[in-house]
């Protein structure tokens, strides 16, 4: 593919809002992890909570999208100049011409749960409040985000679980590259809610403490909730901003469980190579890998083999999910952005609260911060239903 | 962008099947709105037949019948599921456990109410490892998923099995999202012409723009047209089946139109 500059990106998470915030953590080697107090979750374990939420408010002419998710979606485009890049590239060529494609995988469930929690003693009704369109469809967030930057170019919102928000960058990619628009905002945003916690909780998949990626000891993930955005724009559009690009996307299906990944990692293995051949690179030319990691123990299992039979064991890699939890649909973009983020600020975080790395892991894991110019960065997202994104970002020559 | 369209598959009251609805989309015959029969996909194991929700099965069915008529093996080709609302039985159910104090959720209901269920069963019967992309768009999912779709297929040069499906919500559910009827359809997309080729598609590359949308001249048929977002495939499927050269206006956002140019293949 040709590369595409992220001309402005922004990450809204567990570690704060905006891009400062997410790096400052991860060079301090500070988890946004705490015990969960969620009103909706009496659960003993340990979240990646975006605070003050409740305390955000949408502009009164969408106050119809309220709900959590749309809250932090909100939030999320406050910071880093994101609307002002956004209107800018609007001016530029027409907000017709420009997609929005986001991802999620719960969207605003919440307002679901909390319906189905006041139902009508007498009829069985949800009550009157509670609006499905506007909230909980998986389209809810990708129609409000549109209505903020005032885009109405080619959009809809991408739901393949965990993968959800990698994906976007591949299906944006491919409407730029066919004219079919000119510039794409992709992102994702997912939000804490008893369906998560309570169904991965359900599939024993949850840890007590603070999730430990690559651990001996890994004992299961922490949910997270997260925002995130890029606006991609093509290297000739003359924008102006950092040349960090996205350089190659890969996408694959496991064809194997809904909910364990394929035991010799096919799948991931897949979309690592098909990155790799979309950005025209060899394993050797990557600096950093971000992993999945989320600490499950299938997961990291099996990433390992897929990231040790393409890199052998020169490779660092890492996962950022004992910083920011396991963010669901928004993790593609969170870890996207954390990539650009190592790549403009030279930086290969080495995983936190991991002790000891499995013995068996043959890939190079790496567990101490290290502060040096990396070029490039493969970013992996793995989701239910067997389907993987891997995203390769580096600097546009 | 041209590519061209060689299977469909069709699932709905009165429409059991794209070979048995042809003459029907036509107005050739009549259409009756007949109760729904429960879809059965053979393509999927029959564990997994018995165990699957009424959304997967309805997917399932139709990306079978256009992967069968277009003889493409589907391990071939890439997926696009696209559906408005996903699985909403799950949702319902989930909901229902989680507003209880043990508030217990079934680990199995849990992995299936991913939106991507129906494709995560699709690749796995199938095998297929190639991409697949689960999306929505409200009411205009259908248009978005054939953007996706056909981006696909002129961007990758690849065939793209397209479904896009809906199973009207359970009670209390379905009072905010009233669809009427369950509704889906397949189509295989290549991007060449083959001798399974039934029509060829044409998008423009200023995709969006003003227009009057296509309705449906039968009374049922717009009625179901109107009540379920992957019945809006119904102006572009009767256009296929009367074998004849027309643009099919498709609603999308902001008032916006999909138009699609269809040019039968002999």
């Amino acid at each position: 593919m040709k590369p595409l500059l992220l001309s402005a990106f922004t990450a809204t998470n567990a570690l704060g809002r905006g891009n400062a915030a997410t790096f400052n953590a991860l060079r301090g080697r500070q988890s946004g992890l705490r015990p969960c107090l969620l009103p909706f979750a009496d659960l003993d374990t340990h979240v990646g909570e975006v605070a003050g939420l409740d305390e955000v408010s949408l502009p009164p002419h969408l106050a119809h999208y309220d709900c959590r998710n749309n809250r932090l979606a909100y939030l999320g485009l406050q910071h880093d100049g994101f609307l002002q890049a956004v209107a800018a590239a609007r001016e530029r060529y027409g907000a017709g011409r420009i997609a929005v494609i986001l991802g999620t995988s719960t969207s605003g469930i919440l307002q679901t749960e909390t319906a189905y929690r006041q139902r009508d003693p007498v009829t069985g009704a949800l009550p009157e409040w509670y609006d499905y369109r506007y909230t909980h469809n998986i389209f809810s967030s990708g129609d409000f985000v549109r209505h903020i930057l005032q885009l109405t170019g080619p959009a809809y919102v991408i739901s393949t679980a965990c993968s959800s928000s990698a994906k976007v960058f591949a299906s944006a990619q491919r409407l730029m590259a066919l004219g079919l628009c000119d510039a794409a905002v992709v992102g994702g945003v997912d939000s804490l809610c008893a369906t998560t916690l309570y169904g991965f909780s359900s599939l024993e998949l949850v840890a007590r403490g603070p999730c430990r990626p690559a651990d001996a000891n890994r004992e299961g993930i922490s949910i997270g909730e997260a925002a995130g955005y890029a606006l991609l724009e093509r290297p000739e559009s003359g924008s102006r901003g950092n040349a960090l690009a996205l350089l190659g996307c890969g996408e694959s299906s496991d064809a194997y469980h809904m909910s364990s990944p394929h035991p010799e990692g096919a799948g991931a293995l897949l979309a690592m190579q098909r990155a790799l051949t979309s950005a025209g690179l060899d394993p050797g030319d990557i600096d950093y890998i971000n992993l999945h990691g989320t600490a499950s123990k299938a997961n990291d299992a099996v990433e390992d083999r897929a990231v040790s039979h393409l890199f052998g064991n020169d490779t660092p890699c890492g996962s950022t999910k004992g910083w920011t939890g396991h963010t669901l649909g928004a993790a593609g973009i969170t870890e996207a952005v954390i990539a650009c983020l190592c790549i403009e600020r030279g930086l290969i975080p080495g995983s936190i609260n991991t002790s000891e790395v499995d013995p068996a892991f043959m890939s190079r894991v790496v567990l101490e911060n290290k502060e040096q110019m990396v070029a490039r960065v493969l970013s992996n997202s793995f989701g239910f239903g067997g389907n993987n994104c891997s995203l390769v970002f580096g600097v546009s020559r | 962008m041209q590519l061209y369209v060689d299977g469909v598959g069709l699932w709905a009251p009165g429409l059991a099947g794209w070979s048995a609805s042809r003459e029907i989309l036509a107005g050739r015959e009549l259409y009756r709105e007949t109760a729904l029969e429960r879809p059965a996909p053979t393509i999927l194991p029959p564990t997994e037949r018995r165990r699957s929700g009424n959304t997967v099965l309805l997917a399932v069915q139709s990306a079978q019948e256009a992967i069968e008529h277009a003889a493409v093996n589907p391990r071939d080709a890439a997926s696009v599921f696209a559906s408005s609302s996903g699985d909403m039985e799950i949702v319902h159910d989930l909901c229902t456990a989680l507003a209880q104090p043990e508030r217990l959720v079934s680990p199995t209901r849990f992995h299936n109410s991913v939106h991507n269920a129906a494709a995560g069963y699709w690749s796995i019967a199938t095998g297929s490892q190639q991409v697949s992309t689960s999306l929505s768009c409200y009411d205009t999912t259908f248009a978005a998923g054939l953007i996706e779709s056909a981006a696909q297929v002129a961007g990758e040069y690849r065939p793209v099995l397209f479904v896009a499906y809906d199973w009207p919500p359970p009670p209390p559910l379905h009072a905010k999202r009233p669809l009427s009827a369950a509704f889906s359809v397949g189509m295989m997309l290549s991007p060449k012409q083959s001798e399974h080729s039934i029509a060829a598609l044409k998008i423009e590359t200023a995709i969006l723009c003003a227009g009057q949308i296509n309705i449906m001249a039968d009374a049922g048929m717009e009625i179901l047209r109107c009540g379920n977002p992957a019945a809006r495939a119904l102006p572009l499927l009767a256009a296929i089946a009367r074998h004849q050269s027309a643009i099919v206006t498709l609603e999308y956002l902001d008032g916006n139109c999909l138009q699609v140019g269809v040019t039968p293949c002999i």
